[in-house]
């Protein structure tokens, strides 16, 4: 009987084009703008790492300030002190671990038609591939020697390697950065998590570095950070050295922990060396250390913004209120096909069947109209694009990918279900004597 | 056989009460073809629409092949009205968006038979009523006495033992009502019971037994004056 009912479906659409249409745009118009606000929400607050995000665990301990926490009501500073975060590294006490801060070189291409060019640089510890899944086009991260070693070494991303060695391999090749000579040791493949969650301290939305390198030879060299660094003290004279050994927090660690018992452990170890820094006159606040995996850490940072929320519930508002209209023109063409209805009721149908027919009907037109409102979303988002051109981050989270224009088409067929439902009721519900009735 | 006893239909609004139906009794045998007149306002379509189960009886008992209809739930009923009954309206009641082969499979669609059963069937009714030329033609492109033998054709083509026919040649000129007329004799010589309703007494001669409604009753004093008259 489906294929029965979709074509009366189709013949009753075509026998009312004009409520039809009306109906399709109405979804169309419904969905296009709530799933372009939908999407922009589903980009920003999706999972960047879903395989393992509840393994990955950004480490904070209050290293802060006695008379005030860093933020309210009690949170720890959200990165660490040189001192704890290569303490806590070399303790190596989760199944991986990595402390990274971000930086920049100049680049300094090997021919001489090409200009030096600014690019940020993100110095770690090589575990950041492995932990955090990053895809390797050609070579393979430092290994562990390097990072003890402090072999000037580096890993590229593929637009870089695109733009200075035609994409090919460049593996064993040099690289010029700020003066200082380093070997690359592999190019990544694209890789763009988006929101860039092992990071959220320096623009969230921004692109990962173009270039890695060991921590130990940016420390090593001196190399300034170019992200976030707070202090609660004063910074002693003394020049570097002196900053490192501050309790000025620049530095991020992130830590692999793959069960509850690793994580209780973790937590204990963390609290366990506190406790010893407080014996040297350090960690002035009580014990307030923290790990939280990166859904914890995106809503810690509040990585959606709360603007975005409520542009959400508009939309959703705007949605139902087309819906209401759909209800309105499904009631209408209802009532004109009540005779229809009360003749098939007459010939033998049940109310189950024109229920089924109906809903059929209703189907056909939210798909239509899930399709127009596809393309609605896609000029919605084309739309705050344009609008919001000066921001680089906006390409980001105007994207639509397959799961989204699903999305899009199962929200309208169940829209117009759901609008559906009453006008259907009614048409099942016709006195077929009353209709048929005609002196 | 249908049994209807002190059947009482009322309809309520707020205000009114109105009585359709008192103490509406009446059988109707296996076979039969009885015609059903009565002045304007009597009773006699909303005593069709019980019979064919289009409406629910407020008082007395309704029985079609020896089942209690009142304790039918819809999808019985529907089912009775798709397997038993056939409808012939007055306005012939045809979907004009469908052609004739189309209109006249709707009935067997809820039935449930195959494509090639249904075909036959539809084939086989055309056939009978002499349109089988006219499968694919849309109902806006027949005449009254054509649409109204397609409305026939599709009553007939799941077999019912029951025809009911509600001012069948109310929309059709002398001739096209004479041949209508005819083939429901010929319809019921095959053996399918139909009850007519009209308020034409030339027309109702044509049956072998007349029913006088009035006042949503049966009642036997004009019926057998008027048809007298007509037959003088």
């Amino acid at each position: 009987m489906f294929r029965y009912y979709l074509r009366l479906g189709v013949l009753s659409i075509k026998a009312n084009p004009a409520l039809s249409a009306l109906m399709v745009a109405a979804i169309g118009v419904g969905i296009g703008a709530c799933m372009t606000i939908v999407t922009i929400h589903y980009i920003m607050s999706g999972n960047p790492i879903p395989e393992k995000s509840d393994q990955l665990h950004h480490v904070r301990v209050d290293s802060w300030d006695p008379n005030e926490a860093y933020d309210e009501p009690n949170e720890p500073p959200e990165q660490l002190t040189y001192l704890d975060a290569t303490a806590l590294y070399e303790a190596g006490r989760a199944t991986r671990q990595v402390i990274s801060f971000r930086s920049s070189r100049v680049v300094e291409p090997a021919g001489e038609d090409t200009k030096p060019f600014q690019r940020d640089t993100r110095a770690t510890t090589t575990e950041f591939f492995a932990m955090f899944n990053v895809p390797f086009r050609y070579g393979a991260a430092w290994d562990r020697s390097a990072d003890a070693g402090n072999e000037r070494v580096v890993v590229i991303n593929e637009s870089l390697n695109e733009q200075l060695f035609g994409g090919q391999d460049s593996v064993g090749k040099m690289l010029t950065l700020t003066g200082e000579s380093y070997r690359i040791v592999g190019v990544l493949d694209y890789w763009a998590p988006v929101p860039m969650f092992y990071d959220l301290n320096n623009n969230e939305y921004g692109d990962p570095a173009s270039i890695f390198l060991p921590f130990s030879v940016a420390i090593a060299g001196e190399h300034d950070s170019s992200g976030n660094t707070n202090c609660w003290k004063p910074i002693p004279d003394g020049g570097i050295e002196a900053f490192r050994n501050s309790e000025c927090v620049w530095i991020q660690m992130w830590a692999e922990l793959n069960s509850e018992a690793e994580r209780q452990s973790y937590l204990q170890f963390l609290d366990a060396y506190v406790e010893q820094q407080k014996m040297v006159g350090r960690f002035p606040r009580p014990l307030n250390n923290r790990i939280d995996d990166v859904a914890a850490w995106m809503d810690y940072n509040e990585v959606v913004d709360e603007d975005v929320g409520v542009l959400l519930g508009l939309a959703i508002l705007f949605l139902v209120v087309c819906l209401l209209n759909t209800i309105g023109l499904l009631l209408a063409k209802v009532m004109r096909r009540a005779k229809d209805m009360s003749l098939r009721r007459a010939l033998g149908a049940s109310k189950a069947a024109l229920f089924a027919q109906n809903i059929v009907e209703a189907s056909i037109i939210g798909l239509a109209g899930g399709l127009l409102g596809v393309l609605m979303t896609w000029l919605g988002l084309r739309g705050i694009e344009n609008l919001f051109s000066t921001f680089e981050f906006i390409t980001k989270l105007v994207q639509m990918d397959w799961v989204m224009i699903i999305a899009a088409v199962v929200l309208a067929i169940l829209s117009a279900l759901a609008a559906a439902i009453y006008p259907t009721w009614r048409a099942c519900n016709v006195t077929p004597a009353t209709q048929l009735r005609i002196q | 056989m249908l049994q209807m006893n002190n059947v009482s239909k009322t309809y309520r609004t707020d205000t009114v009460e109105t009585h359709a139906l008192r103490e509406f009794s009446l059988t109707v045998a296996e076979g039969e073809f009885v015609s059903v007149t009565g002045p304007s306002g009597s009773g006699k379509t909303t005593f069709l629409n019980i019979a064919g189960l289009l409406e629910d009886l407020t008082g007395g008992t309704y029985e079609l092949d020896g089942r209690d209809i009142s304790k039918l739930n819809d999808n019985q009923r529907s089912k009775v009205r798709n397997e038993k009954i056939g409808f012939i309206f007055q306005s012939f009641n045809l979907i004009p968006e469908l052609n004739i082969f189309d209109n006249v499979d709707v009935p067997l669609r809820y039935r449930g038979f195959k494509a090639a059963e249904r075909k036959k069937r539809i084939e086989d009714s055309l056939e009978m009523v002499g349109l089988a030329s006219r499968l694919e033609h849309m109902p806006a492109q027949l005449s009254g006495g054509q649409q109204q033998r397609v409305a026939i054709a599709r009553a007939l083509a799941g077999e019912p033992r029951f025809l009911l026919a509600d001012e069948p040649t109310g929309n059709l000129d002398t001739n096209m009502a004479d041949s209508v007329l005819d083939l429901l004799a010929e319809i019921n010589s095959t053996g399918t019971t139909i009850i007519m309703v009209t308020h034409e007494m030339t027309l109702a001669t044509r049956a072998r037994r007349n029913i006088f409604v009035r006042d949503g009753s049966v009642s036997d004093g004009p019926r057998n004056s008027h048809l007298a008259a007509v037959a003088s």
